[in-house]
C-alpha cells in the first residue's frame, strides 16, 4: 500500500515538474497509475496527496492557462522547486557536518539530518567524507523540554497558541494565551518571548515551565511579530543580573574562597591566617545565600544587613 | 521487506527518493554500498528503492517512463531524471536547523570565517525558507574570560600543545594546578567546556571555560592516550553513576525550584508545595555548601552522617560571629 502511494506521489512530481501547463486534477488522474476511477474516492485521495506533497514543502502551485477556464490546475515550477546551485569550500563543508550533529537526538535532529542530505544530494563536496579529521569543537542542543516542538511550529507558522505556566515557587498553574514571536535558548535554558493576549503586554516564559500540551489557537499567518521585536534582547532582559553596586568587607581564610576572590576589589593579609578582602555584589540576600556556602571559612564584616542575613541563613539550618 | 523499511512513511520514503536521484546523478557513477551509507539504509533497502523510481511510469498522453537507471555490479547510474535531477529546496524546518546550529557555532570564540561563510550560503540557497530562523535564536555564557581563553584552546587543539590550567572547583572551593591535553571544545546547557586527558588524574575530565582561573600553552606536544575514551555527549554532560552517593533532600515552596536546577534522580511532593528530591554525587561537599546556602529551604535528610556535617558546618560558621 504505502509503497504505490510513495509511487503515485512521486510520478505527480514528475509530471507536474514537466509540464508548463497548468493540469486539471482529471488529466492527473489519466496520467498517474494507481487512482480510481469513481469519482468521489479519486477527489477525496487526491486531496489528501496534495496535502502530502505540501507537507514535504512542495511547491504545488495552483491556476488556469486562461481566464476562462472553470477548473483550477496545477503545476510545479522548477525555479520554485530546486535547490538553488550551492557551492562549498572544504572547510564549510567541515562545519556544516559539526551543525548537522548539533540537534543530534532533539526535536530538529531530523530537519537537520534531511538537509545534510539534499546538500549532499546537491552534490557539494566534502559531506561524503567521513573520514575528515574530528572537528576541535562539538556543539549541542538539547530540547528535553515537551512544549519546545509545538512552540517552533507555532512561532514558524505564526499561530498564537495556549498553555498552562506554573510560576516560579507556586504550585498552581495558570493559562495562558500568547502570540509567539520567537524561541530562545539563553544559556542553556530554552525561551518562548511573545504578546500575552489575556495580559495585553510582552512576555517571556521558560519552556520547562509550561505544563502539559502546547495548543494551536488560531490560523497559520494569524501572528504579526513587530518589526521591532529582538526576541533574544527580550530573553536576556528578562534573565538580567542586577549591577553590582554594593561594597562588602568580608574576612576570608587563607588558601579558601577562591571563588569570592576571583572577582574582589581588594585583598590585604590580616590577623593570622586571615585576608581581608573587598567585594562587591548586587543583592543582600543572593549575595547572603552565596556567602553562607563558604561556611566557617568567610566572615562578614559588614555591611550589617550582610551580616545579618549570612547569620539568619546558617541559624536556618540549625533550626 | 524488512521490519524498519515497513515503519517509513510514504511521505518519509518519497523525501528520500527526491534526495537518491539527484545524489546519483551529481556523481554519475556511485557505488550501492557507499550510497547505503550516505542514506542510512541498508544495501536491500536501497535495491527497492531504486526498484521503485525505475518503475514510475505516466500512460498520459501516451506510456513513457521518466526515469531510467541500473545498478549492475553494484555501480548505479541515472541515465535518465528529467525533471528531478536536482534536489528539492530546504524546507523552512531544514535550513532553520542548520542555521540556528551555525549561529550558536559562529559565537563560540575562535570558529574561524568558515561558519560565517557558509551561513551567507545557506541563507542564499534557502530563500524564503530561511525566514522562520531568525525567530530562533542561541545565546550562550559569556564569560569574562571566555574569549581569550577559548581561542587560545583552539589554537593549542590545532597545534596540538599541551595546556597547563590552574582551575578552580567550587564543589571543593579549590584552585587547583593541573597539565591537561586538550581532546575538543563542548558546547552544551549553554556552556563552554574542554574535554582534555588530565595528566593528574590520569583520566579524561571535562573544564568548564568560565572555571580556568588561568591558562598556560606549553610548548610540549599533547599526548592523549590511545585509550582515553571521548564523551558521548548526546547522553547528556553529566551522567551520576550508581557508585555515587545518593543524597535526600527536604525543599521548602521556597526552594523547590531547585529540583529544576540540579539533575535529581527523583522528585515527590510533600504538601504545602514541599518536595523530597534524591541527588546522586561522588562528592558529597558539594551537597554541603548547598544545604548552608539554602538553609532551611533544603535540608538534606539522608544519609545522616552528611545532615550531622552540614550541622556542623554551620555551627562553625555562626561561631565566627559570637
Amino acid at each position: 500500500m504505502s509503497k504505490r502511494r510513495t509511487e503515485r506521489l512521486l510520478s505527480i512530481v514528475v509530471l507536474l515538474l514537466s509540464t508548463r501547463r497548468y493540469l486539471t486534477a482529471e488529466e492527473i488522474r489519466d496520467a498517474v497509475h494507481g487512482y480510481p476511477e469513481q469519482y468521489d474516492a479519486f477527489k477525496r485521495m487526491f486531496e489528501r496527496d496534495k496535502e502530502e506533497l505540501r507537507d514535504l514543502g512542495i511547491p504545488l502551485e495552483t491556476g488556469q492557462n486562461n481566464p476562462f477556464d472553470e477548473e483550477t490546475g496545477y503545476r510545479i515550477k522548477k525555479q520554485d522547486y530546486e535547490l538553488p546551485e550551492i557551492r562549498l569550500e572544504a572547510d564549510e563543508a567541515a562545519v556544516l557536518g559539526i551543525a548537522a550533529r548539533v540537534w543530534q537526538s532533539a526535536e530538529l535532529a531530523g530537519a537537520a539530518a534531511g538537509a545534510l542530505l539534499k546538500l549532499k544530494a546537491a552534490g557539494a563536496p566534502g559531506l561524503d567524507d567521513d573520514q575528515q579529521p574530528r572537528p576541535g569543537i562539538e556543539p549541542r542542543l538539547a530540547t528535553a523540554e515537551p512544549a519546545f516542538g509545538p512552540l517552533w511550529e507555532a512561532v514558524r507558522d505564526r499561530r498564537p497558541v495556549t498553555f498552562n505556566h506554573k510560576a516560579p515557587g507556586r504550585s498552581d498553574a495558570t493559562k495562558r494565551e500568547l502570540e509567539p514571536w520567537g524561541v530562545v535558548n539563553y544559556r542553556g535554558r530554552w525561551y518562548v518571548a511573545g504578546h500575552d493576549r489575556a495580559r495585553n503586554a510582552t512576555r517571556v516564559f521558560r519552556l520547562s515551565r509550561i505544563e502539559g500540551p502546547v495548543k494551536m489557537a488560531g490560523p497559520a499567518g494569524s501572528v504579526t511579530v513587530p518589526q521591532d521585536a529582538d526576541v533574544r534582547a527580550l530573553v536576556k532582559d528578562w534573565d538580567v543580573s542586577p549591577p553590582r553596586d554594593h561594597e562588602a568587607v568580608l574576612n576570608i581564610r587563607v588558601g579558601a574562597g577562591h571563588g569570592l576572590r576571583r572577582y574582589a576589589k581588594a585583598v590585604v593579609p590580616a590577623d593570622d591566617g586571615w585576608d581581608r578582602v573587598t567585594v562587591e555584589f548586587a543583592d543582600v540576600p543572593w549575595y547572603a545565600d552565596h556567602l553562607a556556602s563558604f561556611g566557617a571559612d568567610v566572615m562578614v564584616v559588614g555591611p550589617p544587613d550582610l551580616r545579618e542575613a549570612v547569620i539568619r541563613r546558617l541559624k536556618g539550618v540549625l533550626a | 521487506m524488512t521490519q524498519q523499511a515497513r515503519m517509513v512513511t510514504s511521505a518519509e520514503r518519497l523525501r528520500r527518493l527526491l534526495a537518491l536521484v539527484p545524489y546519483v546523478v551529481s556523481r554519475k557513477v556511485v557505488g550501492l554500498a557507499e550510497t547505503a551509507t550516505a542514506f542510512g539504509m541498508s544495501e536491500r533497502e536501497l535495491v527497492d528503492d531504486l526498484n521503485l523510481v525505475w518503475c514510475v511510469e505516466l500512460k498520459a498522453p501516451e506510456p513513457y517512463c521518466p526515469i531510467d537507471l541500473s545498478y549492475e555490479g553494484g555501480e548505479i547510474v541515472v541515465s535518465q531524471a528529467e525533471s528531478i535531477a536536482r534536489p528539492l529546496r530546504l524546507a523552512a524546518d531544514e535550513a532553520s536547523a542548520l542555521l540556528v546550529a551555525l549561529r550558536m557555532l559562529a559565537e563560540v570564540p575562535g570558529s574561524g570565517s568558515a561558519v560565517v561563510r557558509l551561513i551567507a550560503k545557506l541563507e542564499a540557497a534557502a530563500g524564503a525558507a530561511a525566514g522562520a530562523s531568525a525567530q530562533v535564536a542561541v545565546q550562550i555564557f559569556d564569560p569574562p574570560n571566555g574569549h581569550g581563553v577559548a581561542a587560545r584552546l583552539r589554537a593549542a587543539l590545532d597545534d596540538g600543545r599541551r595546556v597547563h590550567l590552574r582551575y578552580y572547583v567550587p564543589g571543593r572551593d579549590e584552585a587547583t594546578e593541573r597539565d591537561v591535553d586538550p581532546m575538543r571544545l563542548l558546547v552544551a546547557e549553554g556552556r563552554t567546556y574542554l574535554e582534555g586527558w588530565c595528566l593528574r588524574a590520569e583520566g579524561v575530565r571535562l573544564f568548564r571555560l568560565d572555571r580556568v582561573l588561568d591558562l598556560e600553552v606549553l610548548d610540549v606536544a599533547a599526548q592523549v592516550p590511545a585509550d582515553a575514551e571521548q564523551r558521548d555527549v548526546d547522553q547528556g554532560l553529566f551522567r551520576p553513576s550508581v557508585s555515587d552517593e545518593a543524597v535526600e533532600l527536604e525543599l521548602s515552596a521556597n526552594g523547590r525550584w531547585l529540583a529544576e536546577y540540579y539533575p535529581c534522580e527523583s522528585v515527590a511532593e510533600l504538601g504545602d508545595g514541599r518536595l523530597s528530591v534524591v541527588l546522586r554525587t561522588p562528592d558529597t561537599r558539594w551537597v554541603r555548601r548547598l544545604a548552608l546556602r539554602y538553609g532551611e529551604d533544603a535540608r538534606v535528610v539522608a544519609p545522616p552522617a552528611v545532615a550531622e556535617a552540614v550541622r556542623a558546618d554551620a555551627a562553625a560558621a555562626l561561631a565566627l560571629y559570637d
